[in-house]
C-alpha cells in the first residue's frame, strides 16, 4: 500500500505543476493591479508607482515570475503580500485557526446530522420521519448561504438581540472567553450546517437505500441478526464508500473557508482573506491561498481512495 | 475687491480690536471658510487659535473599550506605505503628526509645542521656512524620547524614492534640518503658502528613528516595526492582523492631560458599508462605523429606533462628469483618445454646456445621496473656502435642446439627433457601484429627452481605477465620450487637487496614462492661474487664483460637477467622536470619550 501512496504523490507531482502554472498565467493575464489605490492618490507620484512595479517585479515577463514564483516556492518561501507588504505563509497562518475551528465545527454538525437522519430515513423510506426529513433536505439546500445568514441576522441579532453578528478575536482566556467564542461562533456554524447537512442527508440516504436491498442483507437478516447490528455493521459499512469521497472533497473546503458566509458574519478565515485580495489584486495572496487549495484537493483524493480499501477489501490498491 | 478691507481686518484681529470668530465668520460671509481663514490670520501675523476643546473626561482612561467598525480593514501600519485612508486611519491609532486638522478646520499641535506663526518665529514672511518646535518630554511607546532627529529622520526615510514611499510628494521639494533637540526647520524651494503639510496630518506621522534606521530605502519592506508600531499615540499597540483587526491598549504615558478616555481599542475589519452601519446604528455591537457608502434611505431606516445615528463630515470630495477633449474612436500612433485628436462632438462647447444642462442634480440628491449629498456646480468644494460664487448649474431640457439645435443637430426620424448624417451619440461609461447606475440612468433618460442617444457602460472598480497599462477599460484611458467617478480631496488646500488638470499632466501613452488630467483639456489660462497659485503668498489673490482655475474649467465645462459628497459614519448615540471634514476619521482620536 505504501508503494500506491508513493506511486500516486510522484503523479501529483507534475499535475500541480501543471495547475500552478495555470493558476500563475491566469492571474498574471487577469485585468487589475495591485497599485490601483494609488493610481487615483494625486499625493503619490507616478514615479513611485512605477518603483514599486519594478521592486516588486511586476515589469519581467511572465515566464521569468513564474520561474522566479516557482523556485521561491519550492524553498519554501510563499512571497509576500502587495497590500500589506508581510509574507503570504504568516497571512494565511493567521487566518487558518479560525476557518478550521468555524467551517471544521459546521462539517462536523453537519456530519453529526446527516449520517443519523439519513441512515434512519433510509431505513424506514417513505414513513412520515422520511418525508419530513426530505422536506428540510429539500429546503436546506434550495436556500443560499447569504440567504440563511441574513435571515438570522434578522432574527437573532437585530429582533432578538441574543447573539453578536460580527464575528471577532475575543481577547482573554478560561471560561467566559470560550463561551464568546462559542456564542459568536453559533450562527455561522449553523447556517453553514444546515446548509451541508442537508445534501448530505440526502446523499447518505440515497446510498443507504441502494445497499440496503442487497442480497447479502437479506441474508444476514435470514441468520437472525438483529436490525442494528445489519445496518450498522454491513449496510453503513458498505454505503460510506460514496459518502467516505463527498467527505474526503469537502475537506479542502474547510481549509478554503466559506467565502460568502466569511463575508456575511466578517469572519477573518482563509476565505474572505481570498476575496480580500482578489479584490485588491494581491496576486501573490491569491497564488498562494488557491495552489494550497489545489494540493489539499489532490491530497484528499487520495486519502479517500486509501479509505475505499479498507471500507471495501475488494478495491485492491493496485 | 475687498482686499484693503481684509488687510484692515487681519491688523484688526492682531492688533486685538476685532475678535477671531467675528473674523473667520466674516470669511465664511464671503466663501472663504476656516481653514483658509485661520491660513489668512496665521500669513497675516496672527497666531493660529485653537477650538475650544469639548472634550469633558477629568481623567485618563475608564471609559472601558472603544469598538470602531471599519469595513475595508487596515491591512499595514507604517503611514508611509499607507496607501488608501483605511490604513492611515489604521496607523494613526499609534502614530502621530505634529499637528492635525480639528473639526473647525484649524491647526491643532499634536506633538508640536505650538503652531508655528509670524509672531512665534516659526513662518517666514516669505513662505519659503517653518520652524516647528516639539512638545517636550514626549517619549515613544518603548519609553525613548521623541527628538528633532526623529523628524529629520522621517524626512529622510520619506523622501527617498527606494523606499517607495507613498508620503514621497509631501517630503521631496523639501529639506528639513534639526536646530536643536526639540526644534527642526523646513525649508522650502520656493515659496510655499500650504505650508502645514509636511508632518501634518495623514502623511506627517512620524515613525521612531531608533526603530527604523536600518530599514531606510531598499530594505524598508523588511523591518519587523512595519507590523508592531511603536508611535507616540494615545493608544499602545496589542495586535494586528492584516484586513481584520487592530487591538490597542490605553498609552499611561500619553502626553496630553486626562486623554484618551479609553482603556481598549479595537478596529474590526471586513464585510460591506450596509452591515456595518446595521452594527452600529441598530445593534449597537460597534460603536463606530467608517464610510457608509450606502443610500441615505437606508440609513435612515436604520436610524429609527436605533442605537446609534449617521453623522456627515464636510470635506472637499467630488463626484463628477469628466468631459473627453479627444477622439475616443480613433487611434494616432497606436493610441485612442490621443491628445493630437479632437472630438469630433464634443469639441464644440455648446454641445458640452448642453450635456452640463442635462444632469438633474437635484433628482440625483433626492433620489439617491441625500443627506449625504450637496447639488454643486464646482469642481473645487472644498475646503469650502475656495468655493466659487460664480458658477451656477441648472437643469433644463429646453435650454439643451436650444443649444443642440443651435450647433446645428436636428432631430432625427427616430428622435435621436443627427447632423451631417452622423448620429449624436454617446458612451457613458463609469465604475460598478450602485450609486452610479442610477446617477447614470437619470442622466441618460434626460439626455433621450434632448435627443442624445447616450450608451451605458460599467466597469469593475478594481479595473475602472487601476493604474494597469495595458487595460483599455482604465479611467485615464477614457476610450469613451463621458465619464464619471469621485476625487476626494486629500489634504484641505486645493493646489494638488487642482494641479492634476494642468496641461503638463494630460494622460497618454507616452506617460503611460499615469497623467492626471485624463479629460485631455488643454487651457493656457488655467495652467497660468495654477502656477501662480503654487507660489503665490497672498491668501487672497492665492484663493482668487484657484477659484479662476475652477471657474475656467466651469465654463470649458471640462467636468460637470455632480455631487459634493459628504463623508458618512455611523456613530452610537453615547460616542463623542472629534470628527473633521479636513482630517482622517481617526486623526482626532485622544478627543473622543463617551457620554455617561
Amino acid at each position: 500500500m505504501s508503494q500506491y501512496i508513493l506511486r500516486r504523490l510522484m503523479i501529483a507531482i507534475p499535475s500541480l505543476l501543471g495547475i500552478s502554472l495555470v493558476l500563475f498565467v491566469v492571474l498574471a493575464l487577469a485585468p487589475g493591479d495591485p497599485f490601483s489605490e494609488l493610481a487615483t492618490n494625486p499625493n503619490v507620484p507616478p514615479e513611485v508607482q512605477a518603483a514599486l512595479r519594478a521592486k516588486f517585479g511586476l515589469d519581467d515577463p511572465i515566464y521569468l515570475r513564474y520561474l522566479h514564483w516557482l523556485s521561491a516556492m519550492a524553498q519554501g518561501d510563499w512571497g509576500f503580500s502587495f497590500v500589506s507588504r508581510i509574507n503570504v505563509d504568516t497571512l494565511i497562518l493567521q487566518r487558518l485557526p479560525t476557518t478550521l475551528y468555524v467551517i471544521g465545527s459546521a462539517q462536523l454538525l453537519a456530519l453529526l446530522i446527516a449520517i443519523p437522519v439519513g441512515v434512519y430515513a433510509a431505513t424506514r423510506p417513505y414513513s412520515l420521519f422520511d418525508q419530513l426529513a426530505n422536506t428540510f433536505a429539500f429546503i436546506g439546500f434550495s436556500l443560499p448561504t447569504f440567504f440563511t445568514g441574513i435571515l438570522f441576522i434578522l432574527v437573532f441579532s437585530v429582533k432578538l438581540d441574543w447573539l453578536p453578528f460580527v464575528y471577532t478575536d475575543v481577547p482573554g482566556s478560561g471560561i467566559p472567553w470560550l463561551l464568546e467564542m462559542i456564542r459568536q461562533a453559533i450562527m455561522p456554524v449553523m447556517v453553514l450546517a444546515l446548509f451541508q447537512a442537508a445534501s448530505m442527508t440526502r446523499f447518505v440516504r440515497s446510498a443507504m437505500l441502494d445497499v440496503i436491498r442487497l442480497d447479502y442483507v437479506t441474508t444476514a437478516r435470514a441468520k437472525g441478526l438483529g436490525q442494528a447490528k445489519v445496518i450498522v455493521k454491513h449496510v453503513m459499512r458498505n454505503a460510506m464508500i460514496p459518502v467516505v469521497t463527498l467527505i474526503a472533497l469537502q475537506m479542502p473546503a474547510v481549509f478554503g473557508g466559506a467565502i460568502v458566509t466569511e463575508q456575511i458574519f466578517r469572519i477573518p478565515g482563509i476565505g474572505s482573506l481570498l476575496i480580500s485580495s482578489i479584490l485588491a489584486n494581491d496576486t501573490p495572496v491569491v497564488m498562494a491561498v488557491t495552489f494550497v487549495f489545489a494540493c489539499l484537493v489532490v491530497l484528499f483524493n487520495l486519502i479517500a481512495d486509501v479509505l475505499y480499501g479498507w471500507l471495501d477489501p475488494r478495491i485492491s490498491f493496485r | 475687491m475687498f482686499d484693503n478691507n481684509l488687510r484692515g481686518m487681519i491688523d484688526d484681529v492682531r492688533d486685538g480690536r476685532m475678535d477671531r470668530r467675528a473674523f473667520v465668520k466674516r470669511m465664511i460671509a464671503v466663501g472663504l471658510t476656516a481653514p483658509l481663514a485661520n491660513q489668512i490670520l496665521a500669513i497675516g501675523g496672527v497666531a493660529m487659535a485653537q477650538s475650544p476643546n469639548p472634550y469633558k473626561p477629568t481623567k485618563r482612561g475608564g471609559g472601558g473599550p472603544l469598538k470602531l467598525l471599519w469595513w475595508q480593514g487596515p491591512t499595514l501600519l507604517n503611514p508611509h506605505f499607507a496607501t488608501g485612508t483605511k490604513d492611515q486611519d489604521g496607523s494613526r491609532i499609534f502614530y502621530e503628526p505634529l499637528a492635525s486638522w480639528d473639526v473647525d478646520g484649524h491647526l491643532n499641535p499634536i506633538l508640536a509645542a505650538e503652531i508655528p506663526s509670524i509672531q512665534n518665529g516659526g513662518l517666514a514672511a516669505d513662505a519659503k521656512s517653518v520652524v516647528w518646535k516639539l512638545k517636550p518630554g514626549v517619549k515613544w511607546h518603548d519609553g525613548k524620547p521623541v527628538t528633532a532627529d526623529d523628524l529629520v529622520f522621517n524626512w529622510e526615510y520619506a523622501s527617498d524614492p527606494a523606499t517607495a514611499a507613498v508620503s514621497i510628494e509631501t517630503y521631496s521639494g523639501l529639506t528639513v534640518e534639526k536646530v536643536d533637540d526639540l526644534t527642526v526647520r523646513i525649508n522650502f524651494k520656493k515659496p510655499t503658502p500650504f505650508w502645514a503639510n509636511a508632518f501634518v496630518g495623514a502623511y506627517g506621522c512620524i515613525i521612531p528613528k531608533h526603530l527604523f534606521a536600518e530599514y531606510k530605502g531598499g530594505k524598508s519592506r523588511e523591518a519587523p516595526n512595519n507590523l508592531k508600531p511603536v508611535g507616540t499615540g494615545p493608544y499602545k499597540f496589542v495586535e494586528f492582523k492584516p484586513g481584520d483587526l487592530i487591538r490597542g491598549e490605553i498609552n499611561p504615558d500619553y502626553h496630553m492631560a486626562n486623554r484618551p478616555s479609553f482603556d481598549t481599542i479595537e478596529m474590526k475589519g471586513g464585510g460591506d458599508a450596509v452591515s456595518a452601519a446595521r452594527a452600529v446604528i441598530q445593534t449597537g455591537e460597534y460603536d463606530f462605523a467608517w464610510n457608509i457608502q450606502v443610500e441615505d434611505e437606508v440609513l435612515l431606516r436604520l436610524e429609527k429606533g436605533g442605537k446609534g445615528k449617521s453623522l456627515f463630515a464636510v470635506g472637499g470630495d467630488i463626484e463628477f462628469i469628466a468631459v473627453n477633449f479627444t477622439d475616443p474612436n480613433t487611434e494616432v500612433d497606436g493610441e485612442r483618445s490621443s491628445i493630437k485628436t479632437k472630438h469630433p462632438i464634443l469639441s464644440d462647447p455648446r454641445v458640452r454646456k448642453a450635456l452640463a444642462l442635462l444632469v438633474d442634480r437635484e433628482s440625483i440628491k433626492k433620489v439617491i445621496y441625500g443627506r449625504a449629498g450637496r447639488a454643486t456646480a464646482n469642481y473645487l468644494n472644498g475646503p469650502e473656502e475656495f468655493v466659487s460664487k460664480n458658477t451656477k448649474w441648472e437643469f433644463s431640457v429646453e435650454k439643451a435642446s436650444a443649444l443642440l439645435e443651435e450647433a446645428g443637430w436636428k432631430v432625427g426620424s427616430d428622435g435621436v439627433r443627427e447632423k451631417d448624417g452622423k448620429k449624436l451619440k454617446f458612451l457613458y461609461q463609469t465604475s460598478i457601484n450602485g450609486p452610479r447606475q442610477k446617477t447614470q440612468a437619470i442622466v441618460k433618460q434626460a439626455c433621450q429627452k434632448a435627443g442624445i442617444d447616450v450608451e451605458l457602460k460599467s466597469v469593475v472598480a478594481s479595473v475602472f481605477f487601476s493604474s494597469d497599462v495595458a487595460n483599455p477599460d482604465t479611467y485615464s484611458h477614457f476610450y469613451a465620450d463621458i465619464e464619471m467617478f469621485q476625487i476626494p480631496m486629500t489634504q484641505p488646500d486645493p493646489a494638488l487637487h487642482m494641479r492634476r488638470y494642468h496641461s503638463r499632466n494630460v494622460a497618454t501613452k507616452e506617460n503611460k496614462w499615469q497623467g492626471p488630467n485624463f479629460p485631455r483639456w488643454v487651457n493656457k489660462d488655467f495652467d497660468a492661474a495654477i502656477d501662480a497659485a503654487e507660489i503665490e503668498t497672498d491668501p487672497l489673490k492665492r484663493a482668487d487664483l484657484y477659484i479662476k482655475g475652477n471657474d475656467l474649467m466651469w465654463q470649458d465645462t471640462v467636468m460637470i460637477p455632480v455631487m459634493h459628497r459628504l463623508a458618512v459614519e455611523a456613530c452610537s448615540n453615547t460616542l463623542r467622536p472629534a470628527l473633521s471634514g479636513w482630517a482622517n476619521q481617526t486623526d482626532n482620536l485622544q478627543d473622543w470619550y463617551r457620554e455617561t
